[in-house]
């Protein structure tokens, strides 16, 4: 072990190398395997993996090659305790969130009170003029969320992110526990895991759920993909297939009567329920980017007239930026009238002069993210950044300081992960997903653990050298 | 179901099938050209890539036809559009389009076909490794078949799927005779010669006729005649026009059924079938073979434009 996992807290062990309660069935269990079956299965995974077409496309990878992320067959593990007073954070996240969205296109409750500064809306691109005054079906905002956790220690969980568009990954949960039941079933017959194969179950009825105005009958869902070629198409595929929905694209879509109709081998047919995986922007050419071919001319319309359902409602995005999360602790004080269960990483918003001059002096200590970043690109590590890239971030740092936020390098926690060598510690986080309709926030007990697999490394993006994990609650 | 998926099911069998065929073809050619030699073998892989409708392509490419060139163009080669692995990838490509239609098992049958033929031809396959490699494309073809057979619900989805097999099926059975017939017996007079036996001989091996063969030779019709009315008429044979048109027929049906109308495929289907319920193998030799062929594949396309059309596969 390096003296630097060393310093961190690892979810398995104890400082003095002794199991915790929630790895003590694993750890019996995995004494007894013999390790060179242990490595066969590591490459049957892959095999499992690559059989099944869970592969993403790189954008701009010519050569149009798929690739795995890379899949670790130790699983991360949760108490049913610990899980319990994580889940009472995020709903409430999750709920302050929707009534954070809700004011900012309504009477702007929040800003009026001075909370919350006026001129974040005004930069923000996410920000849709078009949604204001609208209030979406059910009174729902963010169909599905994201919440990104990071864990410093035995009761330290934080939020380091809240994604409230499109968040992905969830087809990673589903398939890391099939393949995990698919190789040890044993392991599950004498350990009480909580499922989360009814995901797409939960998510069709809460999407159902939000049906318009305009339905008839049971809800028509559909799934909108950009299409084959997008990176998470995969995902896009398995989640209509498992809720029994349409795949439906831009070009089998179009305005009829009123309604935002599919074309069917019968002719066309109304969607209730559109889950899009296609970003505002090309939502709609007549509203939106008039060049988009991803989108369905004049759903926007349709949308504002009660006719359909999109979810994620367009402009959510306005609350996963990240200038706006620094706020979020008084965001879910001023909606929950509650201090916030689950803490914030705390946060530099380079914005502010004083934080700035704060940020500038100790930039060899601290991650720089930019606002409307996302996938680990564009940041800073200070840590493990040379003085020559920390000296080029200054000057972009100086030149535009609102673009960036600061938050301390985070003592990530360890996980074990399965090496030739045996087990070795790797920093995870843990995205779970969240969903919400008007008849509450379900949580699906699990979510997605994702790991950096390079020793030492704290980004855990797929995009980079990641992998993930099968995440389970205990039944305890 | 959508429209596009419909139209993404069709064509993941109609790629499958091709591929299948083409696979065979490219067998029996092998085996022609090994028992031939020199300029006759030569000769033989002309009509193979020709059969295939390759030979533009092919002739941008290579000066002459050799086998070795020939294999890895039919085979594998990027130049080549439609070669075996570009006919592989765009069913998969297909099944993506349409995995909400079909089952897991039979979406990984078609993404195990592609991944063991990308490993199989990634590189130029060696004489020495090509029947494996052939035998390779026909099993594959044959685990997305069983799967289809086992796993799907008989209803829409499977009849666009079986719709796509059988109109591929029936333009390549006519196309492998018209080619053979059209280059190799330009007169009636050579029917019955040595040259004509080894030529019929390698029609019956790309369709995988022989054994249906040997129980027409029982049946006392060792002749020409009798092998054209076996890949053409008889309805016991699967690979034949009759056969194919049986089922398509039968598919075309249950889709009117399950929209609860009949639409012009449906027409286009039926008076086909008549036509070629009421031709007798003479009549076929009297009108001419090719000429009969030439109108079979044009009235084919035309069923697959209107079954396209009917159920709204692009707009």
């Amino acid at each position: 072990m390096s003296k630097k996992a060393e310093s961190n807290f690892d979810e398995m062990y104890y400082a003095d190398g002794s199991v915790r309660p929630a790895y003590s069935q694993y750890q019996d269990w995995f004494e007894k395997q013999d390790p060179s079956d242990m490595r066969l299965k590591d490459k049957e995974a892959e095999g499992l993996f690559r059989r099944a077409g869970i592969t993403f496309n790189v954008y701009g990878d010519t050569a149009a090659e798929e690739r795995l992320i890379p899949f670790d067959m130790v699983p991360r593990i949760i108490s049913g305790n610990e899980w319990r007073k994580l889940s009472r954070g995020i709903e409430q996240r999750v709920r302050a969130l929707n009534a954070f969205i809700h004011d900012l296109y309504h009477r702007q409750e929040i800003v009026r009170s001075g909370r919350f500064p006026e001129r974040l809306l005004r930069q923000n691109e996410a920000w849709l003029p078009q949604m204001v005054g609208f209030t979406p079906p059910g009174h729902v905002y963010t169909h599905i969320v994201g919440i990104d956790l990071v864990r410093t220690g035995p009761d330290e969980f934080m939020v380091l992110e809240d994604n409230a568009r499109t968040p992905s990954g969830v087809s990673y949960m589903l398939e890391n526990r099939e393949t995990m039941i698919a190789m040890f079933p044993d392991l599950f017959a004498g350990i009480n895991v909580q499922k989360v194969s009814d995901y797409p179950a939960r998510l069709a009825r809460s999407l159902a759920a939000c049906a318009p105005p305009a339905t008839t009958g049971k809800p028509v869902i559909a799934v909108l993909t950009p299409g084959i070629y997008n990176s998470a198409y995969f995902e896009h595929a398995f989640l209509a297939d498992q809720m029994g929905a349409e795949l439906v694209e831009g070009a089998d879509l179009r305005v009829v009567e009123g309604r935002v109709q599919m074309r069917t081998t019968a002719g066309f047919k109304p969607i209730d329920v559109l889950y899009r995986r296609v970003d505002d922007e090309y939502l709609d050419p007549l509203t939106f980017n008039p060049d988009s071919v991803l989108g369905v001319p004049g759903i926007f319309d349709v949308y504002l007239a009660g006719g359909i359902t999109i979810a994620n409602a367009p402009g959510t995005g306005i609350a996963d930026d990240k200038a706006i999360y620094s706020f979020m602790p008084d965001i879910v004080e001023f909606y929950t009238g509650e201090k916030p269960l689950l803490p914030n990483v705390p946060t530099w918003r380079c914005a502010e002069p004083d934080s700035l001059a704060y940020v500038l002096d100790n930039l060899e200590e601290l991650v720089v993210k930019e606002v409307h970043g996302s996938g680990g690109y564009g940041m800073l590590i200070g840590p493990t950044a040379s003085k020559k890239d920390i000296k080029a971030f200054a000057k972009k740092l100086r030149a535009k300081p609102e673009n960036y936020i600061a938050q301390p390098t985070l003592a990530l926690s360890t996980c074990p992960v399965f090496t030739k060598a045996g087990l070795a510690p790797r920093h995870v986080d843990l995205r779970p997903y969240v969903l919400v309709s008007p008849n509450g926030i379900d949580l699906t007990p699990g979510g997605l653990t994702r790991v950096a697999l390079k020793k030492g490394s704290l980004v855990v993006n797929s995009s980079q050298g990641g992998g993930t994990k099968d995440t389970w609650v205990l039944d305890d | 179901m959508l429209g596009k998926t419909a139209n993404a099911i069709f064509w993941m069998f109609r790629y499958l099938e091709r591929a299948e065929n083409t696979a065979r073809l490219l067998e029996a050619g092998f085996r022609m050209a090994l028992t031939r030699g020199g300029d006759a073998a030569g000769e033989e892989w002309r009509s193979v890539i020709n059969t295939l409708g390759m030979d533009e392509a092919y002739e941008a490419k290579h000066e002459s036809y050799s086998g070795p060139e020939a294999c890895d163009f039919i085979l594998r080669d990027r130049d080549n559009p439609e070669c075996v692995m570009a006919m592989v990838e765009n069913a998969r490509n297909n099944a993506r389009l349409s995995r909400t239609s079909i089952t897991t098992e039979v979406w990984e049958a078609v993404n195990e076909a592609w991944m063991t033929l990308k490993g199989l031809l990634t590189r130029q396959v060696r004489e020495a490794n090509l029947s494996h490699v052939l035998y390779s494309i026909r099993r594959e073809a044959t685990q997305v078949r069983g799967a289809t057979y086992g796993s799907m619900l008989r209803n829409d989805i499977f009849h666009f799927a079986r719709a796509g097999t059988f109109v591929e099926r029936a333009d390549n059975t006519a196309r492998i005779l018209d080619v053979k017939y059209h280059l190799l017996l330009p007169s009636l007079a050579h029917v019955g010669s040595r040259l004509d036996a080894g030529q019929w001989e390698s029609i019956l091996r790309a369709l995988s006729a022989r054994r249906a063969h040997r129980e027409v030779i029982h049946a006392g019709k060792p002749d020409a005649s009798g092998i054209a009315e076996l890949l053409i008429l008889d309805p016991r044979f699967p690979r034949s026009l009759a056969y194919c048109y049986d089922t398509l027929s039968e598919n075309l049906s249950a889709l009117a059924a399950i929209h609860g109308q009949e639409s012009q495929c449906n027409s286009l289907m039926r008076e086909a079938e008549t036509k070629l319920s009421e031709t007798s193998i003479d009549d076929i030799f009297d009108r001419g073979l090719h000429e009969f062929l030439v109108d079979f594949i044009s009235s084919n396309r035309a069923i697959a434009n209107a079954i396209a059309e009917d159920y709204r596969f692009t707009h």
